[in-house]
């Protein structure tokens, strides 16, 4: 279980993270709502320590995440970026297998690459593609082989940092579908930041908003369709109108 | 004494120390990545590919650039040389003070600052073009952490070329002061030849190559601290890559003032 107690964290004068509070079990889906600019991705990275919290505590399975050996934490861990951050002098299939080729999990080349291949399959990807460099794909080929990277080392937790931005709506769905098929036949605990509100139906099985440096309001999609919290309605209706200013 | 103190003498003092202080604050921060690392040189994991790749981006990619420098600029000196000496009859000197002039102090220089151009910019392009698109954020979820995997590479690299670059350097440039003093001084091409090898000495070609080595670390360092310390979006990125050369550059000058002083003086 992934715990965020009382997280702070400004950028000079800036202070984005007010206090957050949240729990995500272990094998849920929390999907993270907000507005832009209100530190979503900020608290998703202070969980994987690319950011340093100024105060407030960050547990998994009741450790702090600061005290963990740290590879040994990383190796739990999934990431797909918002720009799926291929490393563009390798080719996909080493890309996708990173993980399996240094460090503590590393492979044999060629079974490296088996399972890259396998990975790709899964998302999707013919493996003809593999021997391609990032420059050469699509910008939904491109997230797709960044998922296959997320999950080539079968993580027990997986994140996704705005998964459908940039994507036209087909793309989208699929990206969607493969996120919610590959968590739930992995059994993996994800934490997803979006603002498409498609992708919060399709992938979630709780959405918590953070809104003014803290989590606002958290609940399951009915609820959250259910609930009277101004800023919720303004944000998952898309006003203009109500307590979030559209100027920002 | 309030008056004083709220008044213009402090805000100019202020104003005055500010740059002072944030300059200082600078030098620290890329000592103590510097250090940070040196230091990761000596604990694995070591990732011989990426070392590899930089030999090859630095020293074999440095090749013609450095040779054309060289050549031209042994030409240059040797005509300048003898145009010099001729006014004190000493024309027969050109041989050994292009040796001189080349092993000391031109091919360690323009060595380094030709690579400082073609390589800081690369490699603080190419680092700060990671950050900004979040690959090096992908590399430490990836358990690889970025010093070890980005840094440490280029520069072990750039300290074992630079030397071998500034010999082949040194060679040409010195091949290119015979070759116009052969055809356009007059010089007796063995004579040429035996007044340089008879003149030069160990450690005047020793010497450029310890400078070689001191600069490659530099040029390397400087492109990998503004690469890591990139703003953001392309003006992020093309102003990294603006004072990795110009920053490399100017320490390359400062430390060979300070190593010739080291070396040579009396």
């Amino acid at each position: 279980m992934i715990e965020l107690s009382g997280v702070y964290k400004a950028f000079g004068s800036n202070q984005v993270l007010n206090g957050v509070g949240l729990s995500i079990a272990r094998g849920e889906s929390m999907v993270i709502i907000g507005g832009s600019g209100t530190g979503k991705s900020v608290m998703l990275k202070s969980v994987l320590g690319l950011v340093t919290p100024d105060r407030g505590t960050i547990t998994l399975d009741g450790q702090d995440v600061a005290r963990h050996e740290r590879d040994a934490f990383l190796a739990r861990f999934g990431m797909l970026f918002q720009g799926a951050a291929l490393f563009d002098s390798m080719p996909v299939w080493e890309n996708v297998a990173f993980r399996l080729l240094r460090g503590r999990l590393k492979r044999p080349k060629h079974e490296a690459r088996e399972i890259a291949v396998e990975k790709l399959r899964r998302v999707g990807l013919g493996p003809q593609v593999a021997d391609l460099f990032p420059a050469e794909l699509s910008g939904g080929m491109q997230k797709r082989v960044g998922l296959a990277r997320a999950i080539a080392a079968n993580p027990e937790i997986i994140f996704f940092d705005e998964p459908t931005t940039g994507l036209d709506p087909i793309m989208a769905g699929v990206i969607n579908e493969l996120i919610r098929e590959i968590v739930t036949e992995m059994g993996a605990t994800a934490m997803t930041i979006t603002h498409d509100m498609t992708s919060v139906r399709a992938i979630a099985d709780k959405v918590a908003m953070l809104h003014g440096g803290i989590v606002r309001w958290t609940g399951t999609v009915t609820e959250m369709d259910e609930t009277s919290d101004p800023y919720v309605q303004q944000f998952i209706h898309g006003r203009a109108e109500g307590p979030i200013p559209s100027v920002r | 004494m309030t008056g004083m103190l709220n008044g213009r003498p402090v805000a100019f003092l202020a104003a005055l120390g500010r740059p002072v202080l944030e300059l200082l604050a600078a030098i620290g921060r890329v000592a103590l990545f510097a250090m940070v690392a040196v230091s990761h040189i000596f604990r694995p994991p070591f990732y011989w590919r990426e070392f590899g790749q930089a030999v090859m981006q630095i020293g074999w990619f440095s090749l013609p650039v450095v040779g054309m420098t060289a050549i031209f600029t042994g030409g240059a000196l040797a005509l300048q040389i003898y145009a010099g000496g001729n006014r004190f009859g000493a024309e027969a000197v050109v041989p050994q003070i292009v040796a001189i002039g080349m092993a000391r102090e031109l091919g360690p220089v323009l060595g380094g600052l030709m690579v400082a151009a073609r390589v800081a910019s690369s490699i603080a392009a190419e680092i700060g073009t990671m950050k900004v698109t979040e690959q090096i954020d992908a590399l430490t979820t990836l358990s690889t952490d970025p010093m070890k995997y980005l840094t440490v590479p280029r520069l072990l690299a750039a300290v074992l070329t630079l030397p071998v670059l500034v010999a082949v350097g040194d060679s040409i440039g010195i091949m290119g002061g015979w070759l116009v003093g052969v055809t356009r001084l007059d010089f007796n091409s063995a004579t040429y030849i035996r007044n340089t090898v008879d003149f030069l000495q160990v450690w005047d070609i020793g010497s450029g190559l310890v400078k070689g080595a001191a600069f490659g670390f530099i040029v390397a360092l400087m492109g990998c601290w503004h690469g890591m310390n990139s703003g953001r979006g392309a003006q992020g990125v093309g102003a990294a890559t603006k004072s990795a050369v110009v920053s490399a550059s100017v320490l390359i000058l400062a430390a060979n003032y300070l190593l010739t002083e080291a070396f040579f003086s009396a």
